[in-house]
């Protein structure tokens, strides 16, 4: 029996960013590779988290994925059809099955319009709704699914805190009735105590509107809670992908090996008991990456072959868990 | 917790009371805390009321002069009949400067709706098309830019002759590119935005999220600066009228011309050049204060 | 005798006539030499403007500071402009978040900590830059002779924070506070910073003042840890105490609502209703009280008072109310070592 076919696939993607110089007439002169190969598929219902630190292309993944920037190459697949380079009318009707959500609660909501207007924008959008009765009936559910008062809708975006703010761009997303949802980071700017309302939130969603979400965060702990399956991102390529539970009980990546051990948790016995991988070094950069397997340069178990000049796929090692290092096998034994 | 729960959660919002409303309603808060807003705006009152009513509140026709009053090195000051006196052709001071008053906000509101509209527009188009139309339009602008916009006055009166409408196309055009530059400097920062990209990602079109986002958005620093070029526009008005570039009638009351007949007596009477020249200080005064005091409402980052 | 003792510190913001927010109030601690203290708390605690409070870099104009801060016997609020330069940098020292802010993008890394040998020590040119050189390779920065001459636009995020940390030891202060010095790092970074402030600490015995809102990070550094809410103390324990048996309902919740990485992932998280804005001022009640799980009538009827958490007089709690202890164990009525 064949599985079903995955919401959204993700093939050879890659997304450069030109460096020119030049004041009137533009030289190409390099690239930022952000995105340099990326696979990724998602199930329907599934909740994918991609992981990985400042520059490693995961924002950008997301943005490539809703075609919000051009790519460079590879294809994205969304329920079967290859959108790749959808242009017009037919990527416009397609955006209302994905939608994003948005780091920053401040800047994601444009601060001249009403909390109304900007959950009827969608619909005005896509004809979905005549103003009136109707318009308003449905923005007033909106703010109902996300938790917010029906009075919200008349006042503006700077009268709310973080929390809130998010709560709205939630809704924005939600209007359309998306299959596919992108979550950038989207509570990383909030308060740690309003972070877990809307990770519950996020939860009662996927549930009640069977959505299916990409959540894109550096934070592992809130990540490994929210995720069905986890991949991380080294610069601009995946290191690990993993179902949730196991990538943090048995990452197989150095470099996962390494962001674990380097996460704080709030309890001082374990963190005297833990025993830190410390990466020497700062992240390369993207327009210069290191050959071979991007992470060498910092890997504390980069082994004298192969590591240098050849760059490693992804390998199926446990059911389920990928991994894309040369000696993954051998540094099972070696780790802490 | 459960989506009730999270209703519950969401406890009243409490609202700062001077935080509700839309965006121009906080700015025009904070401008009524700021004490030099108020004087600032006090004086582009006074100044526009003095210009849309001179003719009920001069005493006098500003044209007619009674000579039989004037003799060599005697012009009357200030007096009972005559508050800030006669000039040198004996006509009252006082209505003068009044009617001057509707020629300066006539000039700068005139030259300055013209020139901000061509900018305004010039620079829309810019912003939102960008590629090749915005390089040619923006290089358009820097050779306007690179005229000296004395020496475009005294063309524009060369060719048209010398009247107030050369004046006022000869500020209308150096307005041109400044308004063009910034309207598309700030667009091109909206451009940006999260909030920008949230539209696209809903599917709205690229000529409404440059219409109904990122113009709007926009604007803020385009009204500074019009506050602003609004006094500059009554200033360069008085420098041509000063130069002789102006009206070629001699009756008209306008200030920088009041100014310029007035040198020779600033020995024997220096309050003929006095009055004129506190009247265009304190007019673009206000307009700065106004200006200033919109520009820290504002601003983003003084916002809590 | 500690080596600082903040009493009812009191900071107002004014705003004009009758509209002014107390950001601190009240709050009272203290720490010894060589001690690494953590104050921890969400955005609008306080935290930062404590840390600005004590070294007296707050704006003078419509900002009220009161209460005492005694440092090393001497009393510095109300100290002579003269009096408080002579303490910044030399014997108290401040590391900030941002470190592409904090430091002056127009000097070199190596002027801007010769500058601060120069101003309290007198040193002269030559042995303030062998100093700095010294100071960069003591923090990590690999090829520091080179690195000593660069602007901070030519250092990674790391390196400028480890940057900033140089300049803050250049004097060895007796006092080092951080104002949330890895917030605006990735995590792999976060734990060398980490690791560089523990080792820099024992080594200097310099006592550390942490600031954070991140509880992990205090797990693993701070040996005494503050919670403040809403400009005041609400709990101070050891930190074993405190995250073994957190006993005001803020800290308890904040724990509770964390997901960790070493607990089974599984049931929803447990989130403080409500949000930091939610607050009444301490003078009518408990601040926390609209947001508190365990509120009772006695919490708005005026502020609760700090005190011992039952028989462990080393963890206070300001709560009438507070999260009772799961059972007791034998370490749990010993005071720490």
């Amino acid at each position: 029996m064949t599985a079903p076919a995955p919401l959204l696939d993700v093939r050879g993607l890659q997304v450069h960013f030109p460096i020119t110089e030049g004041v009137v007439i533009e030289r190409r002169v390099g690239a930022v590779r952000a995105v340099d190969g990326v696979d990724l598929s998602v199930a329907k219902g599934e909740t994918l988290g991609l992981v990985g630190e400042s520059g490693c292309g995961k924002t950008t993944v997301g943005r490539a994925v809703l075609r919000l920037i051009p790519t460079t190459a590879g294809t994205v697949e969304f329920d079967g059809e290859d959108i790749t380079s959808l242009g017009g009318e037919r990527m416009r009707r397609l955006r209302r099955r994905m939608q994003m959500i948005f780091q920053d609660p401040y800047a994601s909501l444009d601060p001249r319009q009403s909390v109304g207007a900007i959950l009827a924008e969608p619909f005005r959008t896509h004809g979905l709704a005549t103003k009136g009765t109707s318009m308003e009936a449905r923005v007033r559910e909106l703010l109902d699914v996300v938790g917010l008062p029906a009075n919200a809708a008349s006042r503006y975006p700077h009268e709310f805190s973080g929390g809130q703010r998010q709560r709205v761009g939630i809704a924005r997303a939600l209007a359309l009735n998306p299959d596919l949802i992108i979550a950038d980071e989207p509570v990383s700017a909030l308060d740690v105590s309003i972070q877990a309302q809307i990770v519950n939130l996020l939860e009662d969603l996927q549930e009640r509107f069977g959505l299916t979400y990409v959540v894109i965060a550096h934070d592992l702990a809130v990540v490994r809670h929210i995720s069905d399956r986890v991949a991380v991102m080294y610069l601009g390529r995946i290191a690990e992908v993993a179902p949730a539970q196991d990538l943090y009980d048995h990452p197989l990546h150095p470099y996962t090996v390494a962001l674990l051990s380097a996460i704080p948790i709030p309890d001082p016995e374990v963190e005297e008991a833990r025993e830190r991988i410390i990466l020497a070094g700062d992240l390369p950069s993207p327009a210069d990456p290191p050959s071979g397997c991007r992470f060498h340069t910092r890997c504390p178990f980069r082994q004298p072959t192969r590591c240098h000049d050849e760059v490693p796929e992804l390998r199926e090692l446990r059911p389920g868990h990928t991994v894309a290092c040369h000696w993954a096998e051998k540094l099972e034994g070696l780790r802490p | 917790m459960s989506l009730a729960e999270a209703q519950a959660a969401e406890l009243t919002l409490e609202l700062e009371p001077d935080e509700a409303g839309g965006r121009w309603r906080q700015v025009l808060r904070r401008m009524a805390r700021n004490p030099l807003a108020i004087v600032g705006a006090g004086l582009v009152l006074l100044f526009v009321l003095v210009a849309l009513l001179a003719p009920v509140l001069a005493p006098y026709k500003p044209t007619v002069g009674d000579l039989s009053r004037i003799r060599p090195g005697y012009i009357p000051g200030p007096s009972a009949h005559h508050w800030l006196g006669l000039d040198q052709l004996g006509r009252d001071e006082l209505s003068r400067i009044l009617y001057g008053a509707r020629y300066s906000l006539l000039i700068g509101v005139v030259s300055l709706a013209i020139g901000a509209s061509v900018g305004i527009f010039v620079g829309a188009t810019a912003g939102a098309f960008g590629g090749w139309v915005d390089n040619l339009l923006m290089r358009l602008m820097d050779i306007m830019l690179a005229i000296p916009g004395l020496l475009f006055a005294i063309a524009v009166a060369a060719l048209l002759g010398r009247s107030l409408r050369s004046v006022m196309i000869a500020i209308a055009v150096v307005n041109v590119p400044i308004f063009a530059r910034l309207l598309r400097a700030s667009m091109l920062s909206q451009r940006e935005s999260d909030y920008v990209l949230a539209a696209r990602s809903l599917g709205v079109r690229r000529g409404r999220i440059v219409t109904q986002h990122i113009l709007p958005n926009s604007m803020a620093p385009v009204i500074v600066q019009g506050t602003l070029a609004l006094a500059t526009a009554i200033i360069d008005a008085a420098g041509l009228a000063f130069l002789g570039l102006g009206s070629a009638d001699p009756a008209v009351p306008e200030w920088g011309r009041m100014l310029a007949e007035t040198q020779r007596f600033l020995q024997s009477s220096p309050q003929l050049a006095f009055f004129p020249g506190a009247a265009i200080v304190l007019s673009v005064l206000g307009f700065n204060l106004v200006g200033d005091a919109l520009r820290e409402a504002l601003d983003p980052k003084l916002r809590r | 005798m500690s080596l600082l003792a903040v009493t009812d510190l009191t900071v107002t913001f004014g705003r004009g006539r009758g509209r002014s927010t107390l950001a601190v109030d009240g709050l009272s601690f203290s720490l010894d030499e060589g001690e690494t203290v953590g104050i921890v708390g969400e955005s609008g605690c306080g935290k930062s403007v404590t840390a600005l409070a004590i070294l007296g870099l707050l704006p003078r104009r419509r900002v009220t500071v009161d209460g005492s801060v005694v440092f090393d016997g001497r009393e510095l609020l109300g100290a002579s402009e003269a009096e408080l330069r002579r303490v910044r940098g030399r014997e108290i020292a401040m590391v900030f978040q941002d470190p592409m802010t904090s430091l002056n993008p127009v000097l070199t890394i190596g002027r801007q900590i010769t500058e601060v040998l120069e101003r309290h020590f007198g040193t002269n040119k030559t042995d303030a830059r062998t100093e700095a050189v010294r100071l960069l390779q003591q923090v990590g920065i690999p090829d520091a002779a080179r690195r000593v001459q660069e602007y901070p636009h030519q250092l990674s995020g790391g390196m400028r924070q480890r940057a900033m940390i140089a300049i803050a030891l250049a004097c060895q202060p007796k006092l080092l506070i951080a104002d949330e010095p890895t917030t605006a790092l990735d995590v792999t970074i976060q734990a060398q910073i980490l690791e560089l402030l523990r080792e820099l600490v024992v080594e200097s015995n310099t006592a550390l003042v942490l600031i954070t809102h991140d509880l992990g990070v205090v797990a693993g550094l701070c040996e005494t840890v503050f919670v403040l809410y809403a400009g005041r103390l609400v709990e101070a324990a050891p930190r074993h105490d405190l995250f073994a048996r957190a006993r005001h309902p803020y800290t308890a919740g904040l724990l509770a609502s964390v997901p960790r990485l070493d607990l089974p992932k599984g049931e929803p998280l447990h989130p403080i209703k409500g949000s930091p804005r939610d607050t009444i001022p301490w003078a009518e009640g408990c601040a926390f009280a609209p947001r508190c799980p365990r509120e009772v009538p006695p919490c708005r009827t005026g502020p609760p008072p700090l005190g011992p958490a039952g028989d462990e007089w080393w963890h206070q709690v300001r709560c009438v109310n507070p999260v009772p202890v799961v059972s007791p164990t034998p370490s749990s009525t010993e005071p720490p070592s």
